[in-house]
């Protein structure tokens, strides 16, 4: 039973590491690594937003830090990028931590938390946009030097592997929350604050567990952003996009399931090339059917995708789980 | 006593909720607190189960001040609360609800489940593990309240109303469980309306009226206390009832 | 050091901006205040307001403060419509599904001008744009202070509606007590409706008192929406008079901060107070209730 829970997992986890042996088209690795930077954005949005309830409309605070820090790592101090990359994945904590204390502290909620999370992410933003450390709207290149030690790739292939393997730790992250004593004081915490203290669950301490862990995992994919492109800039970084990234695909895929955000976010970019493949190339146009799928799942199907199978299908959903 | 409060006060801007309030909960009793609407008891009971911050005055717990303690911590030390407006889990199932309170002292999500399993058929949920806690009758929720707070294996239970809404036949149905809980040792202080569960349950009674206590006693003696009597039904009720010959009645 | 002349510029031009904002403001206020709800679609839909005036001006040589008069009553109904179709029956009466509900709107409507539209950043020339009053020593936009006293005009007529009309009345009833309200016979999704087009409409005159002085894109919403809720969180959610003075405040703070560290940096100002209002005092300096 312990075990089984983690099959679905490695199921999903073997299909899409088979495709680059199977295919071999660069347009589609790419839409692939994409997706999955986003999935592992989107999983720590859910750890956060979808189990423990609070919704963040500023994850791109952690995806920026992630990003920002491996970069002014490697191109200031010339820091191994795995080295880089621990550091990163420990400033989200710490930022997630910082946000968390100041805001859950003060007892900010839903919208006013959604809000201070956003504010926080612009702020950043606009200071990363002025500062000379972050290359100011110029923003930071790093030099293309592939090999594994630097964090780089010359193959596609591999690259998609490695983004599989963050994504694969975020599914056993997730997984082993939810079959967890944490994983149920999250839940607890998002059902009703009130009735989890009185079983004496430590509210605060819980959340700010929750979104340390979330901004880790979203500061990892920004770094993986970085090890891709080799780029950053503020509006990309700190840019509203991945914040709405980071929401969307927890929402539509399944929110607070552990297989939500990777589902979403196949769905959602799946749906976009083929809307993009319909209508041509008119800007916006994936975005605007995003906002669309966003609207009919929150009306009419608040499980999202999962959600949906849960309704249809009710045997196949039981044997993925949560 | 397990539990004292000494002379809380709690106020809200001009309004005083709980004015001087003082009582002993003994180990291993059924404690009765009852009083009209509004008197100030569920307040109480919040400031003991540490929700709200008293204005003044201090709780002790087996002789130590927990005054300034969260609820959590109070939890921790074995203090466990239900709410007299339900508060379940909705999106949870019955055994997920209950295992949030038994995951209080077992760390293991194997052992946290069967100490559930087992208070959910000691309060008779048993058969109702997997139904959405949104979807019980209203004397479901209340068990499961119960069950809830059962779980997180307390040393004394705040029971806040749980009789009330429930249709006499349930209520004969969960007085001896709730017997059945003191007899394994669990120490009750319990709000309660309905009269008959208090004769029936309660070894002790205070009676709170308007923030303040007004009488304690035996369940019988407090019945009788014209203070009590007046609090209930208006000035010079106990006296009209005297004249009239209409006290036990 | 600046010298005196500047810095009392910059006030001015801070407080003649700053009655614009509160004007834009107001709709998100108002829509607090009655809906209990924060509308995250507001700067898109003040975006489209602009890109209508814009493409009035551009297409038909309509006036931008002639546009007003045909657009605030089109939002209006636009905004009526969106609150009866779409929030209502999709959120269910969630605050978190409104909230998420109408960032899919404020998505949609932003992408769907980007692809009406492309990403360009337009503006209307006019001479009027650049007119100018002598005050003393001082230049003041003209624009701007027909911008200034539009906006204060439009919020004594809203204070006006809310404080002494029935349909004021019905509004007021229904932010305080939604369920006495519809048992009064009160139909509480028309009033959020109604509210819910007040604010549009107050939008779309803000596009027009704008668009003489502002630039609009695609993405111009964004701006003005972080702009709006520190306006509406100083003012304090759901105050009128709150979101005039935070908005006053606020024209100063960005025009100063401006001034002193620069166009990038100007903006920071703006996010330091909403985040400090939202930490310390949450209630905002004029709000009542938590």
């Amino acid at each position: 039973m312990r075990f089984s829970g983690y099959i679905p997992i490695l199921v999903v986890t073997a299909a899409l590491a088979v495709v680059p042996l199977v295919f071999s088209s660069n347009s589609l690795f790419n839409f692939m690594v994409m997706s999955l930077i986003i999935t592992l954005a989107a999983q720590g949005w859910n750890i956060l937003g979808g189990v423990a309830g609070q919704t963040s409309f500023g994850h791109a605070l952690f995806f920026g830090v992630g990003c920002y820090t491996a970069a002014m790592l490697q191109f200031h101090f010339g820091v191994n990028a795995w080295l880089a990359f621990l550091l990163a994945v420990a400033a989200g904590a710490a930022a997630g931590f910082i946000l968390g204390f100041l805001s859950f502290r003060a007892g900010l909620r839903g919208s006013y938390f959604a809000l201070i999370t956003l504010a926080f992410a612009e702020l950043m933003r606009i200071l990363a946009n002025a500062s000379d450390w972050t290359g100011g709207a110029a923003g930071l290149l790093l030099k293309l030097n592939p090999g594994f030690s630097n964090m780089q790739f010359e193959s596609r292939a591999s690259f998609l592997w490695l983004a599989l393997a963050f994504v694969f730790i975020g599914l056993v992250i997730s997984r082993a929350i939810a079959g967890s004593r944490f994983g149920a004081q999250l839940v607890a915490v998002r059902e009703n604050e009130d009735a989890a203290r009185a079983l004496g669950v430590d509210v605060l301490s819980v959340k700010l567990k929750a979104i340390s862990l979330s901004g880790a995992i979203t500061a990892a994919a920004g770094v993986l952003y970085v090890q891709n492109f080799l780029y950053i800039d503020a509006n990309i970084g700190f840019g509203v996009w991945i914040s709405i990234e980071a929401l969307l695909a927890p929402l539509v895929g399944g929110r607070g399931l552990v297989l939500g955000p990777l589902i979403g976010t196949f769905t959602l970019h799946g749906l976009g090339e083929l809307t993009k493949s319909f209508a041509g190339r008119i800007p916006g146009i994936d975005l605007m059917v995003f906002a669309v799928v966003l609207i009919g799942v929150v009306a009419f199907a608040s499980g999202g995708v999962l959600g949906l199978l849960r309704r249809f299908a009710p045997r196949l959903a039981r044997r993925i789980a949560v | 006593m397990m539990l004292r409060t000494e002379t809380i006060i709690m106020r809200f801007g001009g309004l005083t909720a709980v004015n001087q309030a003082s009582l002993g909960v003994r180990e291993g009793s059924i404690t009765g607190l009852i009083g009209p609407n509004g008197a100030g008891k569920t307040t109480l009971f919040a400031v003991i189960a540490g929700f709200l911050q008293p204005t003044g005055g201090r709780v002790l717990w087996q002789g130590r001040d927990i005054t300034g303690l969260k609820p959590h911590q109070r939890a921790q030390m074995g203090i466990a609360r239900t709410f007299q407006i339900v508060q379940p889990f909705q999106g949870l199932n019955v055994l997920e609800n209950i295992t949030v309170g038994s995951y209080l002292r077992h760390r293991q999500t194997d052992e946290a489940v069967a100490k559930a399993r087992a208070v959910a058929e000691r309060v008779g949920l048993g058969a109702e593990l997997e139904q959405q806690a949104s979807s019980l009758t209203v004397a479901g929720r209340k068990r499961l309240e119960l069950a809830r707070a059962l779980a997180t294996e307390p040393k004394l239970l705040l029971l806040d109303e749980v009789l009330a809404g429930l249709n006499p036949s349930e209520i004969r149905d969960i007085i001896p469980v709730i017997r059945a809980i003191r007899d394994d040792g669990v120490t009750i202080f319990m709000i309660e309306h309905v009269m008959q569960a208090v004769m029936n349950l309660c070894e002790e009674v205070y009676v709170l009226a308007q923030g303040q206590m007004i009488a304690e006693g035996t369940p019988a003696s407090v019945c009788n206390d014209p203070a009590v009597i007046e609090a209930y039904l208006g000035k010079g009720a106990a006296a009209r009832i005297a004249s009239t010959g209409g006290a036990h009645a | 050091m600046y010298s005196p002349t500047i810095l009392i510029e910059a006030m001015i031009n801070g407080l003649l901006t700053g009655a614009i904002y509160a004007l834009i403001a107001l709709g998100l206020t108002l829509v607090y205040g009655v809906l209990h709800i924060i509308n995250f679609a507001h700067g898109a839909i003040l975006a489209s307001a602009m890109f209508a005036v814009w493409g009035l001006n551009v297409l038909a040589g309509v006036d931008p403060y002639l546009a007003i008069l045909l657009l605030a009553p089109v939002f209006f109904c636009l905004g009526y419509g969106v609150q009866r179709l779409v929030i209502g029956p999709a959120a269910k009466g969630d605050d978190g599904n409104i909230l998420l509900i109408t960032l899919g709107l404020s998505i949609f409507i932003e992408n769907a001008l980007l692809a009406g539209f492309g990403s360009d950043t337009r503006s209307i020339s006019s001479d009027f744009s650049f007119a100018v009053v002598e005050a003393g020593p001082f230049l003041i936009s003209s624009p701007r202070l027909v911008g200034f006293a539009g906006s204060l005009i439009v919020t004594a007529i809203l204070w006006f509606i809310m404080s002494r009309t029935d349909a004021g009345k019905a509004i007021r009833a229904v932010a305080r007590e939604k369920l006495g309200a519809s048992l009064m016979g009160i139909d509480v999704g028309h009033v959020y409706a109604v509210t819910f087009g007040l604010g549009c409409a107050a939008l779309a005159v803000a596009a027009g008192l704008l668009m003489p002085t502002f630039y609009v894109n695609p993405r111009v919403g964004g701006a003005f929406v972080n702009i709006a809720f520190t306006i509406v969180v100083l003012g304090g959610m759901g105050s009128i008079p709150g979101a005039m003075i935070g908005g006053l405040l606020i024209g100063l703070v960005e025009s100063l901060s401006g001034l002193l560290l620069g166009e990038s940096l100007g903006q920071i100002g703006i996010f330091i107070i909403f985040i400090l209002v939202l930490l310390l005092k949450p209630t905002g300096l004029f709000g009542a209730k938590a």
